[in-house]
């Protein structure tokens, strides 16, 4: 179960979407967000799916491995639905005890659920395209303008590229304690919730106990290597924009720009 | 016949690019009260192959029977094979989490549904087997003490439940010297009281060659050499070829042989080879 979480994951690959600048890659990503919550009906979501399957056969990241990416998430998608349907008000079609499906419910719910898959979708193929270290570096070049206000865009970039470089090693390392205890006989897997959220101890004491120890070997080792912060820091790879980067930009730009304007057809 | 495998593969990440073939086609049978050394380079399958055995990890394809279970097979309970083999894993001392110690090698024993007094036996019994002292140490927290004694109490932990195939898989990884010696006496000495199969997974020749009655040498996935450690080590250059090496004395042996000197070079401790270059020198004095 924990191999099926792809959030954070990079896929490699030598692709266009692969090599878009990752400050493209990133503000394409927020329009996509951004007009995800404000469409406010059906039709537009053609567009959007389109969108994400174009990006996706482009990225030649298999299909399969997005869908277990949502597996995870099935739980979040399902209450969602459930408490959309049972709680909007409207038509109703059918009753279950005090519960109530509307017709309105039921588009509010498909409508919510969608908007959910798609988001995960979306964004889990920023990271599978984008290594971690160029994710941040992006993040870092679009944060710079903040500094001026006092936000520490490269210590804010330091720290997500840590915490990107850890979720492998900490789900390696809950794999291994989970496995270690399951030796002993502990059981993950049967119980009611109490239960298993009891059994959870044994895993996450030594979880949370192996962070603390490697937070701080990784802080010894920075200050080792004279770390300091990001004044004067040079990089290896700058980022640059070309041609080819913008004309995706202005043309994904227009593309949400449009999508948005649906709301006020 | 304790533990067999029949054509067991596994293939970590099926296909994505990372795909990759832990272990090819393996077969094995190891009887019982057996010693296995299990030797092989970082990457070599040791690991998989030993999760295999208490069924950690499913059986992909192949079969894999311990004590007459059949673990391939969906319905065998996995809480019996894993009692029945005790997985002791490489920093062992990383999953300890209780408050004391007592509570932490309880652990075990409580999960197989034991009454208190039979886990107060198991938990005295374990911590002596692996020498630590009960009374002074029973109620104290297992984060205070140092890296050797957190070992022991993992092992100990592992112990307590009384597997009759105990895998230990790179016990002695990061130790001192001293802690590595004790570790490794203390598993022989659980070994000598009889009636337990002890697998003992390593990289490291000289902490097998002295305890193991049988070593198993794997390599990209294969078992490519399975016999006694005197004939293991006679074929030098294949083991240095995958990257591992024979224990030093050994090598030594053979070294002094080759110039020339008539010695028998079948030696796996220094002791051993003390005797015979004694035997060989006072032979050529009489001479």
């Amino acid at each position: 179960m924990l191999k099926d979480i792809t959030i954070g994951q990079y896929f490699p690959g030598e692709t266009i979407i692969h090599r878009l600048d990752p400050r493209i890659k990133i503000s394409i990503i927020v329009m996509f967000i951004t007009s995800l919550f404000f469409v406010n009906r059906f039709f537009p979501y053609i567009f959007i799916v389109a969108f994400i399957l174009i990006a996706i056969s482009l990225s030649k990241v298999p299909i399969k491995f997005i869908i277990k990416g949502l597996r995870p998430l099935m739980f979040i998608i399902l209450i969602t639905f459930l408490i959309n349907v049972f709680m909007t008000k409207g038509e109703v079609i059918f009753t279950l005890g005090p519960l109530s499906v509307t017709k309105e419910g039921l588009s509010q719910a498909t409508f919510m659920a969608l908007r959910l898959v798609f988001l995960v979708t979306g964004t889990s193929l920023l990271t599978l395209t984008t290594s971690p270290i160029s994710l941040t570096d992006g993040i870092e070049e679009l944060l710079k303008p903040f500094k001026r206000i006092g936000l520490p865009s490269h210590e804010l970039a330091m720290m997500m590229t840590i915490a990107l470089r850890f979720i492998p090693t900490l789900l390696e390392e809950t794999d291994k304690i989970m496995k270690a205890q399951m030796a002993r006989g502990a059981d993950f897997e049967s119980g009611n919730i109490i239960k298993r959220a009891k059994n959870l101890v044994p895993l996450l004491v030594p979880l949370f106990v192996n962070a603390f120890r490697r937070a701080d070997e990784l802080a010894i080792a920075m200050e080792a290597r004279c770390y300091r912060g990001g004044e004067g820091r040079t990089r290896l790879n700058e980022l640059k924009l070309d041609k080819k980067d913008i004309g995706i930009f202005a043309s994904m730009a227009l593309f949400f720009l449009f999508i948005l304007s649906t709301r006020f057809i | 016949m304790i533990i067999k495998i029949d054509n067991l593969n596994y293939v970590y990440n099926a296909n994505t690019p990372f795909e990759k073939k832990a272990l090819d086609n393996i077969n094995l049978e190891v009887e019982k009260g057996e010693f296995i050394g299990l030797i092989g380079h970082t990457g070599s399958g040791k690991s998989t192959l030993v999760q295999h055995l208490n069924g950690l990890i499913r059986v992909q394809s192949g079969s894999l029977y311990i004590d007459g279970f059949d673990i391939s097979k969906k319905e065998t309970k996995l809480k019996k094979i894993r009692q029945k083999v005790g997985l002791v894993f490489q920093y062992p001392e990383y999953q300890l989490f209780e408050e004391t110690i007592y509570k932490d090698i309880a652990f075990g024993p409580r999960n197989l549904g034991l009454n208190e007094d039979e886990i107060k036996a198991r938990v005295i019994e374990a911590m002596d087997i692996v020498g630590l002292d009960y009374e002074t140490l029973k109620e104290r927290s297992p984060f205070e003490l140092s890296g050797g004694q957190k070992r022991r109490v993992a092992i100990a932990g592992v112990v307590a439940m009384k597997p009759k195939v105990l895998v230990l898989d790179e016990p002695t990884a990061g130790l001192d010297p001293n802690g590595r010696d004790e570790i490794l006496a203390e598993v022989f000495d659980l070994f000598k009281k009889g009636g337990i199969t002890v697998v003992l997974v390593s990289h490291n020749m000289e902490d097998i060659a002295k305890i193991v009655s049988r070593i198993l040498v794997m390599d990209k996935g294969k078992i490519v050499m399975d016999g006694l450690p005197r004939d293991i080590f006679k074929r030098r250059q294949e083991l240095e070829d995958i990257g591992l090496g024979i224990p030093q004395i050994t090598k030594f042996m053979q070294e002094y042989k080759a110039r020339g000197h008539d010695i028998n070079s079948d030696i796996l401790t220094v002791e051993e080879a003390k005797e015979e270059l004694i035997r060989y020198l006072r032979g050529n004095e009489n001479a």
